[in-house]
């Protein structure tokens, strides 16, 4: 990692020092274009995409009202990010559903990349939905991959039809017949891992596809994947003409640029992420998004809707009321970091925020989750009284908190400090004046 | 040998072709050097690490004055070899070896694979199965440690890691084994309590068998890009890796960011995966690698 690590600070760094003389150069541009080069790479984009679109990227750039423009660095990063989600394909595009049911996804891909797990994240979603759905279990090589996914099938609750380490043909012919009874409507086949270059392996998933005619067969990728992801991808899509992609382990910190390579090569859209271990933990899949997190430009969209699922109306509109009376105690307090934490991992959320992106390293982060623990303990250890007015605790008091909470003294006047501050500024927010950065 | 090469051959195939043709041009111009980048690049190699082979590279056919691409071949070989060779200092037992790692790099069959091994070498070996959390890990394990032909301590889903390698350390303490393979949940490097929960397995090793050999090794998938590298420092910083198993190389993957990692976390190679048996686990050779890559 270079001194920035986020492509819009590098940006802005290159054209600062030419802002003051007015207009740029056609060599600012070409350093603008060898950091956002270097950006991709790091990203793990391939390096033979990299460089036919930091070619087209540069023609766009190069033209004449770019470089007279009164903000080219904001506009050359435009450029980028549009034909970044242009690359990606513009917008999320939707699983297909069989006319004539049942509908059958069938997931493929190398080992490791975690098709188990999102087999059951997908039947999870789907049963949401309203669909009835049947995992059936192909895995008949990997040592207790049928047992992982009947576990996988139960947080799910949904239906796993294995028949054991039989032909995958042999199971899947049944289990269209056991779907048939049971008036199933979605099925998912899981699959064992192979190699793109292992022709027995690759030829027993021809026979299963002509055998059950799948809606949709999806190539399982994992989001680390480095350079050699086109290849890989290439490869299924050229046997199996794949029909979509799904990323996988998209919360780490990893930039995902074998996105980008992948639908550069095969042409299919991506249409669903992982981003965590629960099974919850599926996204449809946005290419503008993707295109900040490859620049890491941060993710802000995706930061407003999980706030906004976070924060129901009432309560936005409970606290307002209550910042406007100067009414806000310990347990709007409690109510708020729970909020907080209902939008998920404090690191992954900072990946979201521009400027933060790339720079946090993640395992700070998630201390404060530990913190926020700590802090209910505290606040529910209070009596309702003490909760609505925390001016009256005394040290006798504060030291039954502290006990009850398994907390030391020192924390539960740490506690009570930040409440205070908070107050504060809800106040001055009440007042009108301007709201300091950090909370 | 002959396996390693075996493994080796589809990473050859493109990377060979691409270096082959890089070192066939007449001069050693920018167009020389861009395309030897290319290539490096394609192997993950990395473009920091790429770029700091060039300037050596170029800094060494000035200082040899070679004239032709053909002759650099040997110079960027070097350089590779040295990049990532790294002396092996020898185990001594009762030995410890933990894999950790990210989800879904093979640690559960890296750990098989490791067992037999040093059966293989007559000694005896205990495996921890300290992934109580993916479902069905422990059933994966026990199955290797079938084939293998070793014990497998294990826990029910859920329960503590650390309590798990306490036991294996115990039994391995009682019975006199030589060897405790400890198999950990694979976890994101950003997620802080599973890497405090690596510090907690690591202390019971260090407090229950105080003078093993204690060798704490990063698994990694030779298909990783550039996250490898955070992947290694991060759990670096937890548990001071001291080296790394990098795992399916039998792909069209070549596994190139263990010179991006060398440089960067100074973490040697020790073994490689190269197949589905139990036996595609062979010893890391710095010198057959490189060769393989670019002959």
């Amino acid at each position: 990692m270079g001194l920035f690590d986020n492509l819009t600070d590098k940006m802005n760094h290159i054209f600062s020092k030419m802002k003051n003389r007015g207009r740029l150069s056609e060599l600012e541009i070409k350093q603008a274009m060898r950091e956002i080069r270097i950006a991709l790479l790091e990203a793990d984009v391939n390096f033979a995409v990299v460089k036919s679109f930091v070619q087209t990227v540069s023609e766009k750039a190069l033209h004449e009202d770019i470089l007279k423009s009164l903000s080219p660095d904001q506009q050359v990063i435009k450029i980028v990010k549009d034909e970044l989600t242009e690359l990606m394909g513009s917008k999320h595009t939707k699983l297909a559903v069989d006319p004539k049911p049942p509908t059958i996804y069938m997931m493929c891909g190398l080992q490791g990349a975690g098709k188990t797990t999102m087999c059951g994240k997908l039947a999870n979603m789907l049963r949401k939905e309203g669909k009835k759905v049947m995992l059936v279990a192909c895995d008949i090589y990997r040592p207790a991959a049928i047992k992982q996914l009947q576990i996988v099938g139960e947080k799910a609750k949904v239906t796993v039809f294995e028949k054991g380490q039989i032909a995958p043909t042999k199971i899947a012919k049944e289990a269209l017949h056991f779907a048939d009874k049971n008036d199933i409507d979605t099925i998912i086949i899981d699959t064992a891992g192979r190699l793109h270059i292992d022709e027995e392996l690759m030829s027993e998933l021809i026979d299963l596809k002509k055998l059950v005619k799948p809606a949709e067969i999806l190539l399982v990728v994992d989001a680390m994947t480095g350079q050699d992801a086109v290849t890989v991808a290439d490869a299924f899509n050229h046997q199996l003409d794949l029909t979509g992609v799904i990323l996988t382990k998209l919360d780490g910190d990893t930039r995902g640029g074998a996105a980008l390579s992948i639908k550069a090569v095969t042409g299919k859209p991506i249409k669903f992420s992982g981003t965590g271990e629960k099974m919850e933990d599926i996204e449809p899949f946005h290419p503008d998004r993707m295109a900040t997190r490859i620049l890491g430009m941060g993710d802000v969209l995706s930061l407003i809707e999980k706030a906004e699922n976070a924060f129901s109306q009432e309560d936005a509109l409970d606290l307002q009321k209550k910042i406007k009376e100067k009414s806000f105690t310990l347990n709007d307090y409690l109510k708020q970091l729970e909020s907080i934490k209902k939008m998920g991992n404090l690191g992954s959320m900072m990946q979201m925020i521009p400027g933060l992106a790339g720079k946090m390293k993640g395992a700070d982060a998630e201390i404060d989750e530990n913190k926020i623990a700590k802090t209910k303990a505290i606040i529910l250890s209070m009596t309702p009284k003490e909760r609505k007015k925390p001016e009256i605790l005394k040290a006798s008091h504060r030291k039954r908190i502290a006990a009850g909470s398994g907390a030391t003294i020192q924390e539960v006047n740490q506690l009570l400090k930040q409440f205070d501050m908070t107050k504060q500024m809800m106040n001055r927010m009440a007042s009108g004046k301007k709201m300091p950065f950090s909370m | 040998m002959a396996r390693f090469k075996n493994g080796l051959k589809k990473t050859k195939d493109s990377l060979g072709k691409r270096l082959f043709l890089a070192f066939s041009a007449r001069a050693l111009d920018d167009k020389f050097y861009s395309e030897l980048e290319e290539a490096l690049l394609s192997a993950d190699v990395g473009i920091g690490a790429t770029q700091n082979l060039i300037e050596q590279l170029k800094d060494e056919i000035y200082s040899q004055k070679i004239k032709v691409p053909a002759d650099a071949k040997a110079l960027l070989k070097d350089l590779l070899i040295q990049s990532i060779d790294f002396e092996f200092s020898e185990y001594d037992f009762p030995l410890v070896i933990l894999l950790s790692g990210v989800n879904g790099v093979g640690k559960t069959t890296a750990i098989g694979k490791l067992a037999n091994k040093f059966k293989n070498e007559g000694k005896s070996v205990v495996i921890a199965a300290a992934d109580t959390f993916r479902a069905a890990a422990s059933e994966q394990l026990e199955v290797w440690g079938e084939r293998a032909g070793v014990r497998v301590v294990h826990h029910g889903e859920g329960s503590d890691p650390a309590a798990v390698v306490f036991d294996a350390i115990s039994s391995a303490k009682a019975k006199g084994t030589e060897v405790v393979l400890i198999d950990t949940a694979g976890r994101l490097h950003n997620k802080k309590n599973l890497m405090e929960e690596l510090k907690k397995i690591c202390r019971v090793v260090e407090r229950e068998l105080p003078n093993s050999d204690f060798r704490k090794y990063l698994v990694l998938d030779a298909t990783t890009g550039q996250n490898a590298i955070s992947q290694a420092e991060i759990f670096s910083e937890a548990i001071e890796l001291d080296g790394i198993v990098l795992t399916k190389l039998d792909g069209t993957a070549k596994g190139g960011v263990v010179v991006a990692i060398a440089e960067d976390a100074f973490l040697p190679v020790l073994y490689v995966g190269i197949g589905e048996k139990i036996d595609d686990l062979i010893d890391f050779d710095a010198t057959e690698f490189i060769s393989e890559m670019l002959d």
